[in-house]
């Protein structure tokens, strides 16, 4: 069965003032976690094809070809990892991630 | 020392630890990075001691009138930047270890962006203390170096305690104790097996830094940074924080593009393989300072070219137009 982990290298938590979150996936996992958001997200635009921008759940958050993924107004890990398991893995129940890394 | 951090937290722990006291005051100012900033506070919620903050004028470069104001004969050490991470902007530490002296206080340099990328004189600029780190220098991650006068290292007290740093451990009977004595400086604040691969890589580092010359580095730099600046003010959503006056700087350009957060205008960067950072750069109270939410920041040094700059102005005119 596939979980978070098959997908997400790791997650950062920023230091800006903004608090986003950057969620970066798996090199060779990335185009998939792509389409798999393309399946469920609600896609608000796109952007020279290497930007797209979705919202979900009244979450918006902004995905990169390179395979990153920065969403803001995440409220928690419990949060992110509702809609990281809700996005990639179509289930509504959190998945396992880890910790947000702090770049301070 | 593991790096620039670490040599702060030794001043700090070796020296102020036994040094500083109630109604004692340590300035620093708003334009430090963390790690010049949150080992003296730690501290003073030990011994009790003040931490003030020198102001940043509105380009965020440093208050002179208000460091040196704040300078008094309740100052015992004052810590500043030589280069600001954040600006890139050079202070002149030789005139605040002037003043800080003529007060009687100690004056450490937090090094870290200086040290890589011009010529230092620690002796020139009377500093008693310099902290800087290997890996910002093309040398190894985990290794740095704290420079002190001796007749300080001689009075300070280990910052550690383990192998290397003693000549003796002798176990007492009678006193049911061990007897220490301490080693001489520098090994008396290495405690514990050294980073030997580290010491080694940096050392040449510093070798191949030398053989280009420091002031070959710093007017490369300045090239660069002087082009990069010029280029960039094409981009009419681009906004450069900061002074552009290339005689006041190293080559650190931190700017923001209008409408867009420094993390997403990293990220955009990072689809074409340019790494720039972005949010606080470990500077916090100086982005308060410059009310700014976060910036990004471009750096360079002497494997940077013209052409790199050019590619790097062409995204971000790509970028700006999103």
């Amino acid at each position: 069965m596939a979980s978070l982990e098959d997908y997400v290298a790791r997650i950062e938590g920023t230091c800006g003032a903004e608090k986003d979150v950057i969620v970066v996936f798996k090199y060779e996992k990335r185009d998939e976690a792509i389409q798999q958001i393309l399946k469920r997200a609600k896609l608000k635009n796109t952007i020279a094809g290497i930007i797209f921008e979705f919202v979900f759940k009244n979450v918006s958050f902004r995905v990169y070809k390179s395979g990153k993924a920065i969403f803001r107004s995440v409220r928690n890990k419990k949060e992110l990892n509702g809609l990281l398991s809700a996005l990639l893995l179509g289930q509504e129940t959190p998945g396992k991630t880890q910790e947000p890394e702090s770049g301070t | 020392m593991r790096g620039t951090t670490e040599g702060i937290n030794l001043v700090a722990y070796s020296w102020g630890l036994r040094n500083l006291k109630k109604g004692d005051e340590v300035l620093v100012s708003l334009l430090e990075h963390h790690s010049n900033i949150v080992p003296w506070e730690i501290l003073s919620k030990i011994n009790g001691f003040t931490v003030r903050y020198a102001k940043v004028n509105d380009d965020g470069t440093l208050d002179y009138e208000d460091f040196e104001n704040k300078l008094s004969n309740k100052t015992k050490i004052a810590s500043l930047s030589h280069v600001s991470n954040v600006s890139g902007v050079i202070n002149d530490v030789k005139r605040i270890a002037k003043v800080a002296h003529d007060h009687g206080a100690l004056m450490l340099v937090d090094g870290a962006q200086s040290v890589p990328h011009k010529p230092v004189d620690v002796k020139n600029l009377d500093m008693d203390f310099l902290a800087f780190s290997g890996h910002k220098m093309l040398g190894p991650t985990g290794i740095g170096v704290l420079y002190a006068k001796k007749q300080l290292l001689d009075k300070m007290e280990p910052f550690q305690g383990g192998g290397e740093m003693i000549k003796d451990v002798s176990f007492v009977g009678g006193k049911q104790q061990c007897d220490i004595s301490f080693n001489d400086p520098p090994w008396k604040f290495e405690a514990g097996t050294p980073d030997i691969c580290g010491a080694i890589g940096l050392m040449e580092a510093v070798k191949y830094l030398e053989n280009i010359g420091m002031d070959q580095v710093l007017s490369h730099e300045c090239l660069l940074t002087g082009y990069a600046i010029k280029r960039m003010k094409e981009c009419g959503k681009v906004i450069l924080h900061g002074p552009t006056d290339t005689a006041l700087k190293c080559g650190i350009i931190p700017f923001s593009v209008q409408g867009l957060s420094s993390h997403d205008v990293a990220l955009l960067f990072d689809n074409y393989g340019i790494m720039i950072r972005s949010g606080f750069h470990c500077a916090q109270p100086l982005h308060q300072a410059l009310k700014l939410q976060s910036s990004a920041r471009v750096s360079f040094y002497i494997y940077n070219t013209q052409k790199e700059i050019d590619r790097f102005v062409e995204i971000l005119k790509e970028i700006e137009q999103l």
